[in-house]
């Protein structure tokens, strides 16, 4: 049996358990510390963004004998910025290169005719304004922005306020470190990473609501126990959900891993690294930022509601004071004390009320069947 | 949640699962021939993985504009347009995008119809329709060899109160003004909105080809002559010749203008048109339609509700007129496209007809729903460009990808055992299905499978699998509490199932409104996500669901034997926990 097979039982079983929630402050300091590399990274390096959007040169000529290969090195070091070669069909090639003002195209110009053994007249030189990348991405903020209203409503209406927060939270979380990374990398930011920044928006938001409904089915009822707080009913909820967490991200990351890694092997850098990577950084802290930031951040919100401050009240009152009886009983087994007579109790109380603990219900359950 | 849900059951269509699986087997099927049948094979591939053609189209102003007219607003305006025209649906990733300060570049992938293209982005449809005031055949009426002003130049500023043949008919117009035209059957014969091509002006067949020269059919007398030098244009014009004509028909709108036509037997006429009374941009939406009496390919214009109005004005005008001032000229960048009579008054609908095949009057209708460019663009450089992603790369990253499916199917076996088994399954479902839609969308709806359009694929192979991952784990939760297969497959398909439908819609919501909102390579990206959104929807609910029924079923499955992944000893079941319960009740997890 597979390791993750019993673990899976254990957790199922409650024998084990992280208590994710009980230490959201080591995650959250985490996460704060890796959004702020990203964010000074941003801010130190910036983005390298593509020709599409700083703008550039293209230059194309009708025929060469250099190869696509060896003229991207030639104009690279012409320029000292990134080119992209494209083969024409009529045997020419098309070289774009970033960030180039007129002044500086010309001179790449006359070195590429050099390198290219063309005569300087053959090679016809365009300047792509930076207006193009712009467009897609300013449609696509658009988009985003319409989105991320749409989904909050939806998940206000469908979840709650504090869990639409919390996932707006983890989303721009993921967001931030994902274009972090590739401010620190230096990759080219082309309308194709912009897209794979969408991707990874889709995909954190789906791995959130995934976990979300799970605690959402976890903590139904919860004010009529008076067994677990919110914040340990969240906790288990993702306990529970932890071993769905981990198969989803490894089946979801081991084709981009295997894009990555292996196509990186072959190929070095080239535009399917660029998103590879992009969508491996984000799926990556998309699936960490459910278990380790959403889902305490719900937790520590809803622990604000009166109602729930009024549940933990309660339930501390009562662990009290069954430690206390207990001590009155006698210490024989003092390691379960404060759960097993609060157990009894609640069945007796609302034998249904044992929301989504997975490994009590069966007691009810079992009862009325 | 100890009990389940009131109303819903356990069932969620455990009822007849042979037959949905027989269902969507049926589905794959028809799907697969379809696209064997059709010869479609694969998807056609965006720009960036195949290649394309990149047209470059280099803008001049309008007649009548500034050479200032060349400028970002417009160029953003004319991208838009050109944009929608060559993408109708948004999915053929063809790119469209400014370069420098008078180009536009538009990059064509592979397998579109590169002419079609070409003559979608480059017709800037400036639609006018014009008030014909004469009708001549061809050739000029005497060889004058007047020089031939440019009809800009011409026409002048004698911008007299609308050479409408009927000044005052504005005012007299008879009570039809208020019938307006909709009630197009009532008409009767008349083509739904009453107007017809056309036949060619009498004078046009005899003396076109024979070159004679022939006087204008209709006495100058009645002819509000807009300006002498127009009528001595139009005089000397010879359409059958491209130079002539090339130089003709266009003007600032509110000139009278000279223009060719070619009629339906393939001879040049010429008009002489009154300034324009309404433009394109009074169209609110045309189509290429057959036309129900003809049985010929037509161009249904709708107007919007000022073009409504203008219309109607201008056509119970013109049904007051003899013959050709009845007609009106519809000017398509210069050349009059159709000049039909009106005889009634009529709103709301007009049409254009001529020698229109089906593709050329759809492609029409596609280029006046979109309106008109703001610039004349002319095809500077048209050029073939390979792959951005070369052939080698794409390659390597398909290796690369399949390494990873079989990771994945090696990690499913691992944890799943058999129940790998529907997983793998389920996704080869889902991959077929994805596969043969994408192919048959190519062809239907100009789809293309571009790089951000594959990486949207790769990430919906974790959001299948997660659907069925959501399952299996709910299964194995029922067995743990210990119950047998078939129950628990039954018990754990309500809650799994709402746990996708929910996680699917905000996928597909991030699609839908991507979509909506967005242009280009977003639009083709989003349309992939939302696809393979849906598509995960239906094999999670048609296939694996039925099959998992089926399959529980078996003695293999339903007896936990130790390959099944459902062993009820390997999940940590331990039979006597369930009597003694109470006893060996469960440790907490320490409290915070």
């Amino acid at each position: 049996m597979s390791k993750l097979g019993s673990l899976g039982a254990r957790l199922y079983r409650g024998e084990v358990g992280y208590d994710f929630v009980a230490k959201r402050k080591i995650w959250y300091a985490i996460s704060i510390l890796i959004t702020i590399t990203a964010i000074v990274g941003l801010a130190v390096r910036g983005l390298n963004m593509g020709i599409e959007f700083k703008g550039g040169a293209v230059f194309t000529t009708d025929r060469t004998s250099v190869s696509a290969a060896k003229a991207e090195q030639l104009a690279e070091e012409a320029s000292g910025h990134d080119a992209i070669v494209q083969k024409l069909g009529t045997g020419g090639l098309r070289i774009q290169v970033s960030s180039l003002d007129t002044q500086k195209a010309n001179q790449v110009r006359e070195q590429l005719a050099t390198d290219l053994k063309v005569p300087y007249k053959e090679i016809n030189t365009e300047l792509v304004g930076p207006s193009w990348g712009e467009q897609i991405a300013n449609k696509a903020w658009t988009g985003l922005g319409v989105f991320m209203v749409l989904v909050v409503i939806y998940l206000a209406i469908a979840f709650e306020w504090r869990m639409a927060l919390a996932a707006l939270i983890a989303l721009i979380h993921d967001l931030t470190i994902t274009v972090g990374i590739y401010a620190l990398v230096g990759f080219e930011v082309t309308p194709g990473t912009v897209i794979g920044l969408l991707t990874i928006l889709g995909y954190s938001l789906y791995d959130t609501v995934v976990v979300f409904d799970g605690l959402k089915e976890s903590s139904k009822g919860i004010t009529k126990q008076t067994r677990w707080t919110y914040g340990e009913i969240a906790n288990r909820s993702l306990n529970g959900t932890l071993v769905r967490s981990i198969n989803t991200t490894v089946v979801a990351l081991l084709p981009v891993a295997g894009l990555l890694f292996i196509g990186g092997g072959f190929l070095g850098a080239g535009m399917l690294n660029d998103i590879s990577l992009s969508l491996f950084v984000g799926l990556a802290a998309g699936a960490y930022s459910s278990i380790f930031i959403a889902t305490p951040l719900v937790a520590d919100l809803k622990e604000r509601d009166p109602q729930m401050k009024a549940l933990r009240k309660r339930v501390l009152a009562k662990r009290a004071q069954e430690a206390a009886r207990a001590e009155t009983a006698g210490a024989d087994d003092a390691g379960r004390t404060g759960e097993e007579p609060g157990a009894e109790e609640t069945d007796g109380a609302a034998a249904g009320a044992m929301v989504g603990q997975r490994r009590q219900p069966s007691r009810g359950r079992g009862r009325r069947r | 949640m100890a009990a389940p849900k009131k109303g819903r059951g356990p069932s969620g269509g455990q009822g007849r699962p042979g037959r949905t699986l027989a269902l969507i087997l049926i589905a794959m099927a028809a799907l697969t021939g379809a696209m064997f049948w059709s010869g479609d094979t694969t998807p056609r591939l965006g720009i960036d993985l195949a290649g394309g053609t990149t047209i470059t189209l280099k803008a001049s102003p309008e007649p009548g504009q500034s050479q200032s007219a060349v400028n970002q607003t417009n160029m953003a305006t004319a991208v838009g347009i050109i944009e929608r025209r060559v993408n109708g649906l948004g999915v053929s990733e063809a790119e469209v995008q400014t370069q420098g300060e008078e180009n536009i570049i538009v990059n064509i992938p592979k397998g579109v119809d590169e002419e079609q293209a070409r003559k979608q982005v480059g017709t800037t449809a400036q639609l006018y329709f014009r008030p014909v005031l004469n009708v001549a055949g061809s050739e000029p009426a005497q060889p004058t060899p007047s020089g031939s002003p440019s009809p800009s130049g011409s026409a002048s500023p004698s911008k007299s109160p609308a050479p409408g043949a009927s000044a005052g008919g504005d005012k007299a117009d008879p009570p039809a003004a208020g019938a307006p035209s909709p009630s197009t059957t009532a008409q009767g014969r008349p083509v739904p909105a009453g107007l017809q091509k056309a036949p060619s002006p009498k004078a046009s067949p005899s003396t076109a080809p024979s070159g004679a020269p022939s006087a204008p059919t209709t006495p100058g007398a009645t002819t509000p002559a807009p300006d002498a030098k127009l009528q001595q244009q139009f005089t000397a014009l010879n359409c059958a010749d491209d130079k002539q004509r090339g130089k003709v028909g266009k003007a600032r709108p509110q000139d009278s203008v000279v223009a060719c036509s070619k009629n339906s037997s393939g001879q040049w006429e010429k008009y002489l048109l009154g300034p324009a009374e309404l433009n394109g941009k009074d169209v609110d939406d045309a189509k290429g339609v057959i036309d129900q009496q003809s049985g010929q390919w037509i161009v249904q214009m709708d107007f919007t509700n000022e073009g409504s109005k203008k219309f109607q004005k201008i056509t119970s005008k013109l049904s007051q007129q003899p013959s050709p001032q009845n007609q009106f000229g519809i000017v398509l960048d210069g050349e009059v496209a159709s000049a039909p009579y009106v005889r009634e008054t009529l709103s709301a609908r007009a049409q254009i007809s001529g020698n229109f095949t089906q593709q050329s009057a759809q492609d029409l209708g596609n280029i006046l729903s979109y309106g008109a460019l703001p610039l004349t663009f002319r095809e500077e450089s048209v050029t073939t460009v390979t792959a951005a992603l070369g052939g080698e790369q794409l390659r390597a990253g398909l290796i690369a990808g399949a390494i990873g499916l079989a990771l994945v199917i090696i990690y499913l076996v691992a944890y799943y055992r058999g129940l790998a088994l529907i997983a793998i399954l389920s996704l080869l479902a889902s991959a077929v299905l994805t596969y043969t839609l994408m192919s048959l969308l190519g062809p239907a709806i100009g789809f293309a499978l571009n790089l951000p359009a594959v990486c949207g694929a790769i990430v919906a192979i974790g959001i299948t699998a997660d659907s069925f991952i959501v399952y299996f784990e709910r299964i194995r939760d029922e067995i743990r509490e210990g119950r047998t297969l078939r129950p628990a497959v039954e018990r754990g398909w309500p809650r799994a199932r709402r746990t996708i439908l929910v996680s699917d819609f905000v996928s597909f919501l991030a699609a839908a409104v991507l979509f909506i909102v967005t242009v280009g390579k977003v639009q083709g990206f989003a349309f992939t996500l939302g696809l393979t959104t849906l598509l995960d929807v239906v094999v999670v609910f048609l296939f694996t669901k039925p099959l998992m029924t089926l399959l529980a079923r078996t003695k293999f499955f339903g007896g936990g034997h130790p390959w099944s992944g459902l062993d009820p000893k390997r999940l940590g079941v331990k039979p006597p926990l369930r009597r003694s319960r109470r006893v060996s009740a469960p440790i907490d997890p320490k409290e915070a």
